[in-house]
Formats: C-alpha cells, structure tokens, sequence
C-alpha cells in the first residue's frame, strides 16, 4: 500500500534534485559571491517586513550598480518567502544552502535560533542586525552569530536607563507587552533583573500571534495601570496595541515600542492618535537625506531597478534597517577580502571579516550614512559592536528624536550574556573559544 | 494487465491474511522499500533530505496517528498538535534531564507520555461526538499552548521560551548528517506504518471502525466503547507523540510553542481529509500534498525561469494551492488513496475496461 508514497518521492526527489544540482553549478561558474535574502512579504508581518527587504536588497543591487560589486566581485542574491514561520525560513535556509552562501539573515528571532546550530556546522555567518539572542553577543561561545548594532538586551536597558532618568523606578509599575514569540520574550531575563536592581514591578501581557486580539492585555494595563508600557510587538500587532492604548485612555507618551515597534507602518495605521508614541532607535530613525539615499534614488530609482513600489520609502526607519544590514554585510565581505584576497571569499572568511570589523564614524560617512550608523567595533568577545540609541517620538506625521544618547550599560548586561551563553555552551556541549588567543 | 491478479491463488488462510495479498503489491512495496533506504540517501541531495523528505515523514508519522483517531474510529480531533507538543517536550525533558537515556527509549517515553494525556482528553468522548468532540479536543490545543509557554519548568527555565534539542546521539554515535536523520526517520516511520496497518486490520481495529460506523450497533454486539474510543486515543497519541519528538528533535533542532500551535492540527487534519479516512497510505498521499505541494509551487517559477517577486509567487503558491484542495475534494471526496485505489480497480481490468 505505501508504495505511491515512495514513488511520489523519488519524483519529487529526481525534480528537485535535478533543479538544485544545475542551479548549483551556476552559481559555482559564475564568481559571484551569493547572498540569500529570507524576508517575510506576506501575511501578517508583511507591512514591516516589505521595506526591510526592500532597503536589504537596493543596498546590495546598489553596489553592484555603483561600484561594481564588492571589489570587482559582484553580488548575487535571491529572496525567498518565509511568512516569519521558522520551519518555512529553516526550508529557505536549505534550500539556498546550495548555491554557497556566506552569510545569512534570517530576519526572525526564531529562525536564528533554529539556525544558530546549522550555521556553525555549514560554516555561513549569521547576520542578526539589531535582532537575535542576546547572549550571541559573546562570540566566544557564539563564533557565527553576529548579532550587531544591539540585541534586545541592549534595548531594554535603554529603555529601562531612560525612563529612570525621568525620576526613581522604585515602586513604580513598567508593563512588557510582547509578541508571544522568542522575539518577544528575548528581553524579559534583562528586564526582570532590571526589576531587581531598580525595584520596580515588572508586569508581563503576552500578546499571541499575530496580535490583533489584544482586548484582555489592554484591560490589564487599565487595571494595572502601569508608569510605563514597553512594546515589543511586530507587524499588524504595533498598530493594534496603540489603537487599543486609546482605547483605554492609556498616554502614549508613556508607551515605549522596541525598533521594530516603532516605524511608519505601526503609526500610521493609528492617525493623529499615535502622537506622542516613543520608540528607542537604533541609531537611525527615518533620515532620508544622506548621500547613500541620494544614491539608491541616482542609481536604481532613476533607472528603474528599485525594489520598493516608489522611491519614496527609500530613507523610511525600516527601509533604513534593512539598509544598514544589508550594508554590515558587505563590509565584512570587504574585510574579509582585506586578508583572503579579492576573491570570492567563504563563510569562514566573512565570518573572520565579521569579527574584525572596526567602522568608525569617518567611514559611515564615507560609506554615504551620515551619522545612521554609530561607530562599530567587533571582537571575539564582543560580536554586538555597538550599543547605542535614542529615543525617538511619533508627532503624527514624522519621527523626531525627543533624546540624547544612550549607551547600554555593558557592566549589567555582560555578566547576564555571558551567564547565558555559559549555559548554552554546556547545554550544547561548545568549548568555548579563548578570545585572548584569537588574532 | 500489469495489475491482472489470475492465476494467483491463495490457498492458505496464511498467504490470504499477509499485508499484502497481491503479488505486484508485494514487489512494488520491497522496491520502495529498497529504493528509499538503499538508493535515495546516494542520490538525494542534504536539501532534499533536511527540508523536504524528513519533515514530510515525520508529519507522515503524525497523519498516521491521527488518521487511526478520525478515520478509523471516527473520533473527530483538533488536538494533534497538542499530542505532538506533548511529545517534543516529554523527550526534551527527558533528554535534558537523563542525558545517559538512549534516544530511542525518550522517543517512546514521548508516545507514552502523549497518550497517557491523550486518553485524558479523549475522556469525552464517551459523551459526546462529532463537532462537540473536535471542540473538546480543541482545548488540549489550547492547553499545552499555554502551559508550554507560561510553566518554566518545561522549558528549563528558557529566557526565550524557545529550547533546543541536545545533539541525537543514538548508540553512542551523534547523528548530524541530513541523510542519517533520513535513514533514522524512516526506519521509524516504516516501523510504525506496519503497526497501524496491523492495528487496523487486527480485532482493535475492527473494534473501532465498528465504533466509527454505527457506535449504538456496535455496544449490541460486543464491542467496549470505552475500550474502543480511549485505545484509540492512545494509539493516536502515542503517533503523535513520537512524531512530535522527531518533529523537534529531527527536524528542527530548536522550537517554540508556536511550531505545535492549532495551524498544526489542522494542516494534519486537512492531511487526513485530503488524504483519505480510513487509510494509512492515505495518510502519507495527504502529509505528501500538504507538506511538499507547496514548496513545488513556490519554486516552480524559479525552474521554469519565470521571473517573478518574491509576494507574488507566494501569493500564487496560496491560489494554486487552495484551487487543488477545493479540486481534489471534488473529484474525489474520499481523499487521494481512493484516487489510488479507483486507479488500481482500473488497471486490474486493463485493457478491456467493462
């Protein structure tokens, strides 16, 4: 009776295989170096996750077109559909595994942590720009995570410094509101240590995917009544949460969205009534001036190769976002290169390129970002880099930074990261590596 | 002609109870057999392994499970995702907090387990049937969600929520290569596939298809409900179980709640229906449709070289994928193994069709 099954099998396996051995062979001829682009350009996350894939993939159609490719090498790239689902982007991950890849960013928390094992044992950098594990940062137990320009951990304790700034945490009340996902629980190890420290309460409201049923969470907070509310929600969830905050008469002055809350997509859909909403930004909010904008608008936009449906969401805070990944990428392509030769180089050698990355703030700007991007140093130890932000604040019509400067206090968060990542390596059974030996 | 039974006599009660009576049958099921663990690992590509043959077997393993449940015994569910979290976390534990444990013993501990809460859930149905049962069991779903994501102590104490496997190691050697996890799947879907059939064709299963078809008749002439409805959650529980550790194990190494959520039971109940009730092959010709279809569809325009965005070819992927099932289920509402079996009848009289 099974044999239909092992028939329809070795169809779809002769097909497939057949597929995949042939597109295999082209990108091995074409001396290109590939990047795949998992994004999610449907379902429910769709809105945030369409112009971070747009400014991702401009960034890299950008240097191909402008200058060539990375050192005379050009990029190749192809997106492929995850829906945000881990099993559908683990199916990416393999199925773009073939074409030799260097480095992957899987644009979902819970992606990364399927993939955290995989990309070690294939030897492909994992670029988790702004998102991730936290306890990636410590790249001595974490060698291919790459989590840059901030991890959740980090987020949280901006947060968490900003608004004690405005006076004592003591006794007071601070609400998570989080999307029921790896990515919505990453902060909340940091931030129930942060309870301890400040002495306030620490409420959670797990929101479950994908958000639009918030009615019990908000009734919480307007029993609660927290001083402040923390969002870590995504896509059509963002949205929500604001219009239920005025709903319940909540001050969203008081609301407080991690990056991915605070963009255009989850505003807008609120009008006016989102006045006054914060976001910490990741050293970006949504400038659109800089020559790198100038750029992609000269280059794609005028010729008509941009991605995105016009070229007014280039310099939006999330085409930003997937900018500047796409943009960290490239550049530990390029160092990389520095020490193998302008090549196309390994995963290995990106990842080596990954670790030793040093941007300063001469080179953002001669890279066409302004100050976009705060200056980055990678190391064995820290493969975070940076971790700096400001708050910025929704007037109904644009972002505005409403703060200064705030650098995430690496003395509280280091001992946790390391703390985790310890755990992990003994879970998984990881030596980890001796940063003092690693050149 | 090519399936012309004459001149196979059965004149044994023996040969006329095997597995496989007919003689094609028999030889056709040895190839596969053979094909699938002596010549697929050599041609077969880690991708086609990792993201498609492995996953499309576990879920397999799952449909099976729940195909005993609803179309043998015609206990509607909704709870098969809630049996599978049962199991991944069951064998997590297990892993995490007896590492000296063989993997193979964590994986039934995982179907224990399983249907030890299956049979639980399954209580009701001594009640109550049908769309009431398939909301009864709605509440394992919901259950599990909630008490995997909020009670730590199943997690380990995860910040994230999310946990990850320890590395397969069974009799001393770890299993890290997509085709080794491929070999280990399929010995233990092939293992289970022969006892589900036997189960079915045995005196539990016609216990419960006499259960499925007319329940009142069935207590006249002897047959225990109790013991008919709760083995049958069992047996179904314990499949789910198993396939829900390999599920996490296997295949994705590292999960949330989430991978287990109610989208789960129902693509393993759409498997079922599209499949074919009442059928094992049935189970795997749907975990086949729902599982590789889409992947098929979604990189189709790619082979054919047919540039198009990333959106749209998921979008057309859903289209397509939606108008085959609303097409399957009109040709054929008793699912694709009756297609197989139509297909048979047909070839058995070829060429002279009567």
């Amino acid at each position: 009776m099974t044999h239909t099954l092992k028939k329809q099998c070795a169809v779809v396996a002769l097909a497939v295989a057949a597929a995949f051995g042939a597109a295999q062979d082209v990108a091995a001829q074409s001396g290109e170096i590939f990047m795949p682009v998992l994004v999610y350009r449907t379902g429910a996350y769709a809105p945030n996750g369409i112009p971070w894939a747009d400014g991702y993939v401009d960034y890299i159609k950008l240097v191909n077109e402008r200058d060539g490719g990375v050192n005379g090498i050009k990029l190749s790239f192809e997106e492929c559909e995850t829906g945000y689902a881990t099993d559908r982007g683990v199916e990416c991950y393999e199925r773009l595994k073939s074409k030799k890849p260097v480095l992957v960013n899987p644009l979902s928390t819970g992606i990364t942590y399927a993939l955290t094992e995989k990309v070690a044992a294939d030897k492909i950098a994992l670029f988790t720009t702004g998102y991730g594990r936290a306890d990636s940062a410590d790249g001595s137990v974490f060698a291919w995570n790459f989590p840059l320009l901030g991890t959740y951990w980090s987020a949280a304790d901006m947060l968490v410094q900003h608004v004690a700034k405005k006076g004592s945490l003591k006794g007071k009340k601070i609400a998570l509101v989080y999307h029921d996902s790896p990515y919505g629980k990453e902060p909340i190890r940091l931030l129930e240590e942060h309870a301890k420290k400040h002495g306030f309460e620490f409420i959670k409201l797990p929101v479950t995917h994908p958000g639009v049923e918030q009615k019990a969470t908000w009734l919480q907070v307007r029993q609660q009544r927290p001083d402040y509310v923390f969002l870590w929600g995504w896509g059509v969830m963002n949205s929500t949460s604001i219009k239920e905050a005025i709903a319940v008469s909540y001050p969203r002055l008081q609301m407080y969205g991690v990056w991915w809350s605070s963009a255009e997509p989850d505003v807008l859909p609120a009008e006016a009534a989102g006045k006054g909403y914060n976001g910490i930004a990741l050293g970006h909010s949504d400038e659109r001036d800089f020559p790198i904008h100038k750029d992609m608008v000269k280059f794609l936009y005028e010729k008509g190769k941009g991605t995105a449906k016009s070229k007014d969401e280039v310099g939006s805070v999330l085409y930003n976002r997937g900018m500047i990944s796409a943009m960290l990428s490239v550049e530990a392509i390029k160092k990389a290169q520095e020490k193998h030769g302008k090549r196309v180089v390994t995963g290995e050698e990106v990842r080596w390129g990954a670790e030793n990355l040093n941007i300063d703030a001469a080179k953002v700007k001669a890279l066409g970002f302004g100050d976009m991007v705060q200056p980055l140093k990678t190391s064995c130890r820290d493969h975070e880099g940076v971790r700096r932000g400001r708050i910025h604040t929704w007037d109904g019509k644009d972002w505005s930074y409403t703060s200064d400067w705030i650098e995430a206090d690496d003395k509280f968060l280091r001992p946790l990261v390391e703390a985790s990542a310890k755990a992990y390596a003994a879970e998984k059974k990881i030596t980890p590596r001796d940063c003092s030996k690693e050149k | 002609m090519i399936y012309r039974e004459a001149g196979q006599f059965k004149t044994t009660y023996a040969s006329d109870q095997q597995l496989f009576p007919i003689l094609q049958d028999r030889v056709f099921v040895i190839g596969f057999l053979v094909f699938a663990f002596g010549v697929m690992p050599y041609i077969g590509s880690k991708y086609l392994f990792s993201a498609i043959l492995i996953p499309f077997l576990i879920l397999s393993l799952a449909a099976v499970g729940l195909n005993i449940l609803v179309g043998y015994c015609g206990q509607v569910s909704l709870g098969t995702g809630a049996f599978m979290s049962i199991g991944a976390y069951t064998a997590y534990n297990f892993a995490v907090r007896m590492p000296d444990l063989n993997l193979l013993i964590v994986f039934v501990l995982a179907g224990v387990f399983a249907a030890i809460v299956g049979v639980l859930f399954g209580i009701p149905s001594l009640r109550i049937k049908g769309f009431y049962l398939a909301v009864a069991t709605l509440a394992a779903q919901f259950f599990t969600d909630w008490l995997f994501a909020r009670v730590k102590w199943f997690t380990n104490d995860s910040a994230s929520g999310s946990v990850a496997a320890p590395p397969l190691t069974i009799f001393g050697s770890t299993i890290t290569e997509p085709v080794e996890k491929y070999l280990l799947v399929l010995a233990i879907v092939c293992v289970f596939a022969l006892v589900a059939r036997n189960l079915t064709r045995g005196a539990i299963g016609r216990s419960w298809m006499a259960t499925r078809d007319m329940d009142v008749a069935a207590e006249v002439i002897g047959i225990r409900p109790l013991r008919a409805k709760l083995s049958a959650f069992a047996v179904s529980s314990f499949f789910a179980g198993v396939a829900g550790a390999l599920w996490a194990f296997v295949n994705l190494g590292s999960w949330e709640p989430l991978a287990f959520d109610v989208n789960r039971s129902f693509q393993l109940l759409f498997m079922v229906i599209i499949g074919g009730l009442g059928s094992i092959l049935g189970s795997f010709l749907g975990a086949a449709f729902i599982v590789i279809l889409p992947l098929v569809l979604n990189q189709l325009p790619t082979w054919l070289g047919i540039p198009l965005s990333t959106a749209m070819i998921s979008h057309i992927e859903f289209m397509v994928f939606g108008a085959l099932i609303v097409f399957f289920l009109i040709v054929e509402p008793h699912g694709l193994a009756r297609l197989w079996a139509i297909g048979k009848e047909k070839l058995r009289l070829w060429p002279f069709p009567h």
